[in-house]
């Protein structure tokens, strides 16, 4: 899981956005309010619509053959040497560090170290690279945060989401007990193992509850569907936004 | 459909006692190491050189075994190679026969537990006693370890005084851990003066010295390596390693990563039997050294990394999973993340494969692994052996796989690789989204304890189209 980039690079004019499977079809917000944070800082960004699934949940099942062909068409979309910017760590971490992997031994296998090196997920890139300056416009609120596993330990930019938080002098940011530890949803993991899967989610949704915070905020949409579903079934007042779609909606005017 | 694990799974989270005890323990095992290495840069550092070491060791596990089996002989001790834990055990019965030895005292040993030594020397008539506290423990309540390091583990303070008052009805019930650790070390005394043999595993074994290491913290393994006149050590083929200077760095590292301690109480270094000249030791020192599926582990050169582990149970302590289900539920000598790709490796993923299934892949156990060891990564591999259809070296590959789900992931895949189907199918899923979240509500696995996701209006692919983002 060590990974270091190649080079930071200065500030791109352009970059392909990687939409993920997920919000696509679940929280298409946290996606279009992608594209605004990165317009607004002067960044064209480019959606290739053939674009569907990074191939992560067929890779984590072991059906490598499926992972390869899903991948592979997804390799090919993004051909310019510009960022390729994924609105979820799980997402970025399966192209920046599985994709190397999967396709090794491949005749496209070299394409993929390109393109490992030029994805971002999307709070590291507008910490690191944008450099991001936020003036908040929200009323005053408190978040918990929850950083996913692979932000944490995959691309190692889980405090990313934090540093973005802190911009805002309205937002009061709590950390919940034990942050570091899993939600339990794992992809297929949370149907395959739906019972321990509920254990694990059950112990964060009660970490959650217990900041007395009134929203939870994360940097990916799976964390996000599993510890919100837990919330939302016992009726807590906690809702749950992506970062992305949170800092939108905080930082801009509404036009009248 | 609900598998052998599944179902373990679901009776383990079941018992909320045992999985109190679990997490309390791996709580404070868990602050333990972290004050063990307070200095993130001096961790990182130790790691790598640890990881160094065991990869050399294992990279020349051929090698090292005959440079090993050279030296101890050269010392005086003897060698035994097993393939089987069937050969191992009969060696250790052959050797007890040989001494005419009906009891045997015994220092921990995952090897031991591995191959069920206990139960095959009772089929012949010889005892066998436990003498590491947490051992003692389990043996006397007749269950299994449920931790690498901490055997009993799951059991509490009161459960372990009731258990030791109905074993020991002489002793006043007392739930004082060191009253306890009393009655328990008076108990074991006499048979320290008086086992004809004592059996304990090893931590290391130096090829350059022919010589064993073993670490602990009760005495009991130095009194079983040295009181009776017969000592017999278990090792897996992979716990060589190549020479003196390797073995310190491992053990700053290995007890730190375990307990949290910068070393352990006693640290025996078991270089031979007794000589002519000394007064004590035993008189005959054997090492059995159990392959049972480690060469080929060692075959694959991205499964040999498995045999790295030098046991702390660090991966266990972190794991939110066995925290939850405790190491029972395994069904396995070792549990855990470990025991997770270990064990699905040495006996068959057709009987162990679901075991790969029982991981989020969060990378917890690989964060805190002393030697580096990618648990995830090996766990992914494993989980397509168990699936693919070509095969492999790893026993029982392939067992995994079923018609409907292979069906399902096809279709998937194409569904994936044909933009225009993927966006009519999304597009009709979120245009007819009360539909839809009726169909979900049915995925009982996910609202048992979780609301449905409501699906928007519109996909994303939909929403960037109507503003005109550029497509490419």
């Amino acid at each position: 899981m060590d990974f270091t980039r190649a080079s930071a690079g200065p500030k791109p004019n352009t970059v392909y956005l990687f939409g993920t499977c997920l919000i696509d079809l679940l929280y298409p917000q946290a996606g279009v309010s992608t594209v605004h944070l990165l317009e607004r800082e002067g960044v064209n960004v480019i959606f290739p619509q053939a674009q569907t699934c990074c191939g992560q949940p067929a890779w984590n099942s072991g059906y490598r053959d499926e992972a390869l062909a899903v991948a592979r068409a997804q390799l090919k979309l993004f051909p310019r040497p510009i960022p390729i910017i994924a609105p979820s760590a799980s997402c970025a971490g399966m192209i920046r560090v599985h994709y190397p992997t999967l396709f090794k031994g491949e005749p496209d296998e070299a394409s993929t170290f390109d393109v490992a090196d030029r994805v971002y997920e999307l709070t590291e890139f507008l910490t690191d690279i944008l450099k991001v300056d936020l003036t908040d416009l929200g009323e005053p609120t408190t978040v918990a945060t929850h950083s996913s596993c692979t932000a944490r330990r995959e691309m190692n930019v889980a405090d990313r989401i934090d540093l973005l938080l802190d911009q805002l002098q309205n937002v009061t940011r709590i950390e919940p007990d034990n942050a570091e530890e899993c939600c339990g949803f794992g992809g297929t993991f949370a149907i395959k193992q739906p019972e321990i899967s509920t254990a694990m989610v059950l112990e964060k949704a009660k970490a959650i509850e217990n900041t007395g915070a009134q929203q939870l905020i994360g940097q990916d949409c799976g964390c996000l569907m599993n510890i919100g579903g837990a919330l939302k079934k016992q009726d807590s007042q906690i809702s749950h936004v992506h970062i992305a779609e949170f800092l939108w909606d905080r930082t801009h005017k509404a036009t009248p | 459909m609900t598998t052998k694990f599944r179902t373990q799974f679901a009776k383990a989270l079941a018992q909320h006692e045992v999985r109190n005890n679990t997490e309390s323990v791996v709580n404070k095992l868990r602050k333990h190491r972290l004050a063990a290495f307070p200095d993130q840069a001096e961790w990182i550092s130790m790691r790598r050189h640890s990881t160094a070491i065991r990869a050399n060791a294992t990279s020349k596990l051929p090698q090292l075994l005959e440079q090993l089996e050279t030296n101890l002989q050269r010392n005086g001790i003897q060698v035994h190679w097993a393939d089987t834990t069937e050969q191992a055990n009969q060696t250790v019965l052959n050797i007890m026969r040989f001494h005419d030895a009906r009891f045997i005292i015994k220092g921990k040993s995952m090897v031991s537990e591995e191959m069920g030594l206990n139960d095959f020397l009772n089929t012949h008539g010889i005892e066998c006693l436990e003498s590491d506290l947490g051992e003692l423990i389990i043996q006397l309540a007749a269950e299994k370890p449920s931790h690498m390091i901490v055997p009993a583990l799951h059991k509490n303070r009161k459960q372990i005084a009731r258990l030791f008052h109905s074993q020991f009805p002489s002793i006043p019930y007392t739930e004082d851990i060191s009253a306890l650790a009393q009655a328990a070390r008076r108990f074991l005394r006499h048979h320290f003066a008086t086992a004809p043999v004592g059996l304990t595993g090893v931590n290391f074994m130096i090829a350059e010295t022919g010589t064993l290491c073993l670490v602990e913290n009760e005495g009991n393994g130095r009194m079983c390596s040295t009181a009776p006149p017969v000592h017999i050590a278990v090792s897996g083929i992979e716990k060589v390693v190549e020479c003196l200077d390797d073995v310190p760095p491992l053990l700053g590292i290995l007890t730190r990563s375990a307990t949290g301690q910068p070393i352990t109480t006693y640290v025996n270094m078991i270089s031979s039997p007794r000589k002519p000249n000394e007064k004590d030791g035993p008189t005959a020192v054997h090492l059995i050294l159990l392959d049972n599926g480690r060469s080929r582990i060692y075959s694959d050169p991205e499964l040999r990394d498995t045999l790295n582990c030098i046991r702390c149970g660090a991966c266990m302590n972190h794991c939110p999973i066995y925290k939850h289900i405790g190491g029972h539920a395994y069904q396995t000598v070792i549990p855990g993340p470990i025991g997770t790709i270990l064990e699905p490796q040495k006996n068959g993923l057709d009987s162990y494969g679901e075991l790969t299934q029982a991981s989020t892949l969060c990378g917890a156990c690989q964060e805190v692994c002393p030697v580096s060891i990618p648990i995830p990564k090996i766990i992914n591999r494993l989980r397509w052996e168990h699936i693919r259809k070509s095969s492999c070296s790893t026993p029982g590959a392939g067992s995994g796989r079923r018609k409907t789900e292979a069906i399902i992931w096809k279709i998937w895949a194409w569904n994936c690789i044909h933009p225009g189907a993927y966006n009519r199918i999304t597009s009709v899923a979120t245009s007819m989204r009360r539909l839809a979240d009726r169909i979900l509500a049915k995925i009982s696995p996910w609202t048992a304890a979780r609301a449905v996701p409501r699906l928007p209006d519109t996909t994303l692919h939909e929403r960037l189209k109507a503003l005109k983002i550029d497509n490419e």
